[in-house]
């Protein structure tokens, strides 16, 4: 049995966060991620979930991390300038360790920018946007299933790791509309936030488990514990011992670093006997995939890498092909925000070109086959 | 060693200054939850940031200290994932009328079922004494060295335009009463607020000249007029004067329990 | 007025603010050398509990007395 939908990204990502578990979603509207917010008032209520669509973004994002406290699933949707707005709750939710999932579905900037065109410029923001360090897991979807996917996965590695989780979309993904099997999507597994194993007396809320994320019980459940964005210790209030700072700063780094291997995801195409990389992720890797076929049609051995988590980057997937080749060209809708990572990672071995596009269309492969020629005449 | 029901004892001294009026509220509001008997398990105290917000340390609660102004966004969270839980929100009056003024209409309006105490101390006194939205006209503040230039907010007149359902206001010179205020807007379904006229000797008595702990709590005690005093009072005579107690009972459908409706609603149509 | 309630001082918890002390209508408080409060007429006490409800500190307690105690 299939059960095949033409539908948006969007709608997609909404019904895999439903498939996920998620119960509750507060949220403000802002294009070009509106859409996900309208089918989450519809659909939330039907499953005994809750919609509410806030005074303002930094509303939104509190009110998940809130909801997310009482044991629920939280998700919320917006784009650029909501997405700056809701940075400073982010790394609440990052220190406090409450999971959640924050939707980017990326327009043009900076400021207002092109609400309605789509950029891949809020890379380096997703990981690094809100002040402080800390781990980041942002994943980017470039086709209508992978939407549904990964809004799933999103959720899985919040819960898993208790920590927020970036679904960075943009407008293309956002909005295109695409075939998407349900009835096979819905086969995702999903993992449920961990209970604590020990009655209240002995609870330690900021006792990192094995993979150096807390347990943190709902609310309401008889577990009494405080929660801050102050540096706190294992038991959630605040210190300033520079050894337990230490402790709490380089954990909430580490848990996500240490478990790369668990959470880093990446797909090649035609990168077995490849010569050259090219290196592209979200909406414009469907236009990367179309100029690695215009490329082999004209002879050349080239490979499409594409990153699926961003953050953290698939560096020892990338560091393997980049021995295999000679050269690497990356093209993305910004002035070469992942390149950068792409140059460290490779540190020197091989050139590292690229095209960058930040007029707010999508590049054609054309485009991207002719910059390949260019930087690899 | 303080041995109180609610509190974690052994968090206690606490970080504030010596005649800080915190100590009172929470003593008052100690007191309240002791007298409603509240579930300790089933209550939740959200506050944002400032001296006042740090109040949720010392109680044996769920806890949650949020960031600057965003405690109701914060509790809007809990209350309407989890409605079953008490929701207490402590906020300052820099944190809940200025950097969270927006949030604060709207947990009106939509009268959510929160319980909301706003301590105002007149002043921002954890970053050493600049001017609120809730300090007076005239007064002085590190960032009104000539006085408070603009006007303030009558913050019980604000919550009530915009919608809260039970509004009071008491003084920490008046300490039991504070606490039969805070005792009556837990039995309003909705969202209550209670603004408590506080002190900062620090940031702000010693600021204005009004230099011991007790002088400031008499200042604080003749800015105000009970409400029903105020009743056969001149306008000219309440001129100046905030009034305490009980101001506004107003009992409308709370938020959450509107929602469910929702739920049913959407629940059929997914049936059909 | 016999003593129904023992006033306990806890020092570790009082800043010694003086609110006790200036606030007591009979006069029951006086200031040590840190400032904080002295128990000097405990007999003029008329247990209303405004110190104890006024202290910021949760430092003064009324600890009922059982009978004969007094």
């Amino acid at each position: 049995m299939s059960d095949i939908r033409l539908m948006q990204g969007n709608e997609a990502c909404a019904l895999g966060a439903i498939h996920a578990g998620v119960r509750f979603y507060a949220g403000y509207p802002i294009t070009p991620s509106t859409e996900i917010a309208e089918i989450m008032a519809e659909e939330l209520p039907k499953y005994g979930g809750k919609f509410i669509q806030m005074e303002d973004e930094i509303a939104g994002m509190a009110a998940i991390i809130g909801a997310s406290l009482t044991g629920k699933k939280t998700l919320t949707a917006t784009s650029g300038p909501g997405f700056s707005l809701k940075q400073e709750n982010i790394g609440y939710a990052a220190m406090a360790e409450v999971p959640c999932v924050v939707v980017n579905v990326q327009r043009g900037g900076p400021s207002t920018g092109l609400p309605t065109s789509p950029a891949q410029s809020e890379i380096m923001q997703s990981k690094y946007g809100s002040h402080g360090d800390r781990g980041a897991i942002v994943l980017t979807p470039s086709t209508v299933p992978e939407c549904f996917r990964l809004a799933v996965r999103s959720v899985n590695l919040a819960e898993k790791y208790m920590t927020p989780v970036i679904l960075l979309m943009d407008e293309i993904v956002g909005h295109m509309r695409e075939a998407i099997d349900l009835e096979e999507e819905r086969k995702a597994e999903v993992y449920d936030r961990k209970k604590p194993d020990c009655g209240p007396e002995d609870y330690v809320a900021y006792a990192p488990d094995e993979n150096g994320a807390p347990v943190l019980a709902p609310f309401g459940a008889g577990y009494r514990y405080h929660v801050t964005g102050l540096t706190h210790d294992e038991t959630g209030f605040s210190t300033m011992v520079p050894e337990k700072v230490e402790r709490v700063n380089r954990r909430l780094v580490d848990k996500i670093e240490n478990n790369k291997e668990d959470i880093v995801m990446w797909e090649e195409t035609c990168t077995d006997d490849a010569e050259s990389v090219i290196v592209a992720y979200g909406g414009a890797a469907r236009a990367a995939r179309e100029a690695v076929e215009l490329l082999r049609a004209e002879g050349k051995k080239v490979g499409l890498f594409r990153p699926i988590s961003v953050w953290p980057f698939p560096d020892k997937a990338l560091t393997a092909l980049a021995a295999k080749v000679r050269s690497v060209f990356v093209t993305e809708m910004n002035d070469g925000q992942l390149a950068g990572e792409v140059k460290k990672v490779i540190g020197g071995k091989v050139p590292v070109d690229g095209l960058f596009v930040m007029d707010g269309e999508i590049m054609t492969p054309q485009e991207i086959a002719d910059g390949w020629k260019g930087a690899n005449q | 060693m303080s041995d109180k029901k609610y509190l974690r004892n052994d968090k206690l001294p606490h970080i504030w200054c010596p005649g800080c009026g915190n100590g009172i509220v929470l003593s008052a509001l100690e007191r309240a939850l002791e007298q409603a008997n509240v579930d300790k398990d089933k209550t939740v105290i959200v506050s944002g940031i400032g001296c006042s917000s740090r109040m949720p340390t010392y109680m044996d609660f769920n806890t949650l200290h949020t960031t600057h102004g965003r405690a109701l966004a914060f509790a809007t969270g809990v209350k309407l994932a989890n409605p079953e839980l008490t929701v207490f929100v402590i906020m300052g009056d820099g944190d809940a009328t200025a950097i969270g003024g927006n949030h604060l209409i709207h947990a009106c309006r939509r009268n959510i079922g929160l319980n909301a105490i706003v301590v105002n101390n007149n002043i921002y006194g954890m970053t050493g004494g600049q001017y609120s939205p809730l300090t007076p006209t005239g007064m002085k503040a590190t960032t009104a060295p000539y006085g408070m230039v603009e006007r303030n907010f009558d913050l019980c007149e604000l919550a009530h335009a915009a919608g809260a359902t039970y509004v009071a206001r008491g003084t920490v010179f008046h300490a039991k009463p504070l606490t039969d205020l805070i005792l009556e807007s837990m039995d309003n379904d909705g969202f209550s607020m209670v603004e408590v006229l506080s002190t900062c000797p620090i940031g702000f008595g010693r600021r204005n000249k009004i230099r011991g702990n007790y002088e400031l709590m008499e200042w604080v005690k003749n800015r105000a007029v009970n409400v029903k005093a105020a009743a056969k009072m001149s306008e000219e005579d309440l001129r100046g004067k905030l009034l305490i107690g009980r101001l506004y009972s107003e009992p409308a459908e709370e938020y959450t329990k509107c929602y469910d409706k929702i739920i049913e609603i959407a629940g059929k149509e997914a049936k059909r | 007025m016999p003593a129904k309630y023992q006033k306990e001082i806890d020092t570790r918890l009082c800043k010694g603010c003086g609110i006790c002390v200036d606030l007591c209508p009979k006069e029951v408080y006086d200031r040590d050398a840190l400032g904080k409060p002295i128990i000097a007429r405990d007999e003029n006490c008329v247990y209303c509990k405004q110190c104890m409800l006024h202290c910021p500190d949760f430092a003064i307690e009324f600890i009922p007395l059982k009978e004969g105690e007094a």
